[in-house]
């Protein structure tokens, strides 16, 4: 278990974690979510003990990082945002060092390495120099270095950062396989990561906490309530008539596209039947219809932006009740997409 | 820190440096050693060490530039900050690596006297003694160079900057002879020297207030010896700097042929200081 508690650390004026607060359970895939500069890095330095900060504490396991600082690092295995290798050294050589360094047990030492170099599927390169590695084979050695000892919590900075699809893959169902057992910690910029790998996500934007939930319930507070989505075969004007004659239909935006209809329409309550039987009367084939529903990326995009207005309007979203939520969303989506041009 | 002491010794002899710097010593040691003892029959191998020492001025900043810079450049200080390692451990690790590398040239130097014993007479204990001053004065300077390797993430301003002091050590006994011998003299000396601490002590610290206390608890204590006895400052300053001169010690032992005590310690605490220093500097970076 990490917990951390209204943690702080200032590079002169510039704040780079503001009063951060959390607390990583066992078993948790944790995900630190957030643009470039919003302090993900020098959070995990931080609860790493690499670096120390301003003001707060970090507990790994119980102990604190700054206090107990040996106790805490041996419960922590850690991937920096540069892989620190040693490029004079053979992946072999290297993971015996970070062995010894890691104060592992000299008889398990060999198995350990074993299990690490196949987990990682280096077994091949295990006399190679790291010097000759490529890219994506130096991101694994780290990542063998990092699960060395199958320490209890694991904190990956941006693990996939840099490599091909192929080896994402591979990086990610290998911390799949590793969250069954250990607590992962990890950081990302890219969405997708996150959400196909994480149970809750925290996102920071400037230092701070804008949002700490699941992926779904995040996704769901920010669900559009009875938004729908519907493409129609037929013109707009006799669309638009049909939808009319429905009960509590609030609003309706319909455009033609060809010889269909696309629409937005929201409505008090579950209209779709209504619109159903409605549309089979006139004979308009419903070629597709589904409920609109804000994405995590959408969440994110509105959280993260530039735009402090957006961001805490999006923030405020998250407090409110989904049904409110949902009519406010549309603006803030206008008004906040295509900001993070890396997303 | 064995592991640590393992691999930087490893990667000394990996690499260029570990084997550059024990054939360029050897082979200094070796021309003065035909030089002075073979060729002009001199029976003290210490005589030829003496003449050797330059040689370090040059190879120490080699051997010591990358110990923690390229760390700290490489990132890899992330790895052994946040292991289950304590800084002194790092920094001692890297220190016992260098003395380790700086040792395997004077072990082939301590067959020289043995040379000489087989021709003639030698003096081995005198030898031997001198051989361990020029490993403890290497020892030193090789803890100057750790210190700035720690205050950098280049190694070229590492290399240039031990060189640079490591200078200032040699002409120590020169630049030492030029400062005012009068009472006034030594006590502007003795502030600016007191100010000089108050500085580092303010930089280890970030405390004003304690480097206000040593500032002012520093000068009343001169000041107020000063007027006690302003006599005694006369030449109190390049007496006292003198007594730090590095080579003055080695000199006992090559020159004078006596085991100086006083320079041993001397040696030894000048390594313990800068080998805290460094840890300090190492720690203090993480609250940068």
């Amino acid at each position: 278990m990490i917990e951390v508690k209204n943690l702080v650390k200032r590079y002169g004026n510039h704040c780079a974690v503001d009063h951060l607060s959390f607390t990583v359970e066992d078993g948790q895939v944790f995900g630190l979510l957030g643009p470039n500069g919003a302090g993900k890095s020098t959070t995990m330095n931080i609860m790493t003990g690499y670096l120390a900060a301003t003001e707060g504490d970090v507990l790994i396991q119980g102990h604190n990082i700054l206090e107990e600082p040996e106790a805490a690092r041996k419960c922590v295995g850690y991937l920096p945002e540069i892989p620190p290798l040693y490029p004079d050294m053979t992946v072999l050589e290297y993971l015996r060092f970070c062995a010894e360094l890691k104060k592992l047990p000299a008889e398990r030492r060999k198995e350990d390495l074993d299990e690490v170099l196949s987990l990682t599927h280096l077994n091949g390169q295990a006399e190679r120099l790291i010097r000759n590695l490529s890219k994506g084979y130096r991101q694994r050695v780290g990542l063998a270095q990092a699960i060395l000892g199958f320490p209890p919590i694991i904190i990956l900075d941006e693990p996939t950062v840099g490599l091909d699809p192929k080896q994402v893959v591979e990086i990610r169902s290998l911390i799949r396989h590793l969250a069954k057992e250990h607590t992962v910690l990890l950081s990302s910029h890219i969405l997708s990561e996150i959400r196909a790998m994480c149970d809750h996500v925290l996102i920071l934007r400037k230092g701070k906490v804008m949002a700490c939930d699941t992926p779904e319930a995040l996704e769901e507070k920010l669900s559009a309530g009875g938004a729908l989505e519907l493409s129609v075969r037929g013109s707009a004007e006799a669309v638009r008539s049909t939808v009319l004659t429905v009960d509590g239909i609030t609003s309706c935006e319909a455009q033609q596209e060809g010889d269909t209809v696309k629409m937005m329409i929201s409505a008090d309550g579950d209209a779709r039947e209504a619109l159903f039987y409605a549309f089979a009367q006139a004979r308009q084939p419903i070629l597709e219809m589904r409920p609109k529903t804000a994405t995590l990326e959408e969440v994110f995009l509105d959280l993260t932006d530039e735009d402090d207005a957006v961001a805490a309007q999006a923030a405020a979203l998250l407090a409110d009740t989904p049904d409110e939520a949902a009519v406010q969303t549309t603006d803030a989506e206008q008004e906040g997409t295509g900001d993070e041009s890396d997303l | 820190m064995k592991a640590i002491y393992k691999r930087e010794v490893q990667s000394y002899f990996n690499s260029m440096i570990g084997w550059m710097f024990t054939a360029a010593l050897t082979a200094f040691i070796g021309i003065y050693f035909m030089a002075y003892n073979l060729f002009q029959g001199d029976a003290y191998f210490s005589t030829a060490l003496g003449a050797t020492l330059f040689v370090l001025m040059v190879l120490v900043p080699i051997l010591t530039m990358r110990s923690m810079a390229e760390e700290r450049r490489s990132r890899t200080d992330q790895l052994l900050l946040t292991a289950p390692a304590s800084v002194t451990a790092v920094v001692m690790g890297k220190y016992l690596a260098m003395l380790t590398v700086l040792a395997c040239p004077l072990a082939i130097a301590c067959l020289c006297p043995l040379i000489i014993h087989f021709n003639g007479t030698a003096f081995l204990l005198s030898d031997y003694a001198s051989i361990l001053a020029f490993f403890l004065l290497g020892a030193a300077e090789i803890a100057v160079g750790l210190l700035i390797s720690a205050l950098t993430e280049s190694q070229v301003l590492s290399a240039v900057g031990t060189f640079g002091l490591l200078l200032v050590l040699y002409l120590w006994d020169g630049l030492v002879a030029y400062l005012p011998s009068t009472a006034g003299g030594s006590l502007a000396g003795l502030l600016v020297i007191l100010a000089l601490v108050c500085f580092l002590v303010n930089a280890l610290s970030s405390n004003w207030k304690v480097t206000a206390a040593v500032f002012v608890a520093g000068a009343a204590a001169i000041i107020g010896g000063y007027i006690a006895a302003s006599d005694r400052f006369a030449g109190l300053l390049p007496d006292m700097l003198g007594r730090f001169s590095l080579l003055g010690a080695f000199d006992s032992f090559s020159v004078d042929h006596v085991f100086d005590v006083r320079g041993i310690l001397l040696y030894l605490s000048l390594i313990a200081l800068l080998v805290f220093l460094t840890v300090q500097v190492v720690q203090k970076r993480r609250w940068n």
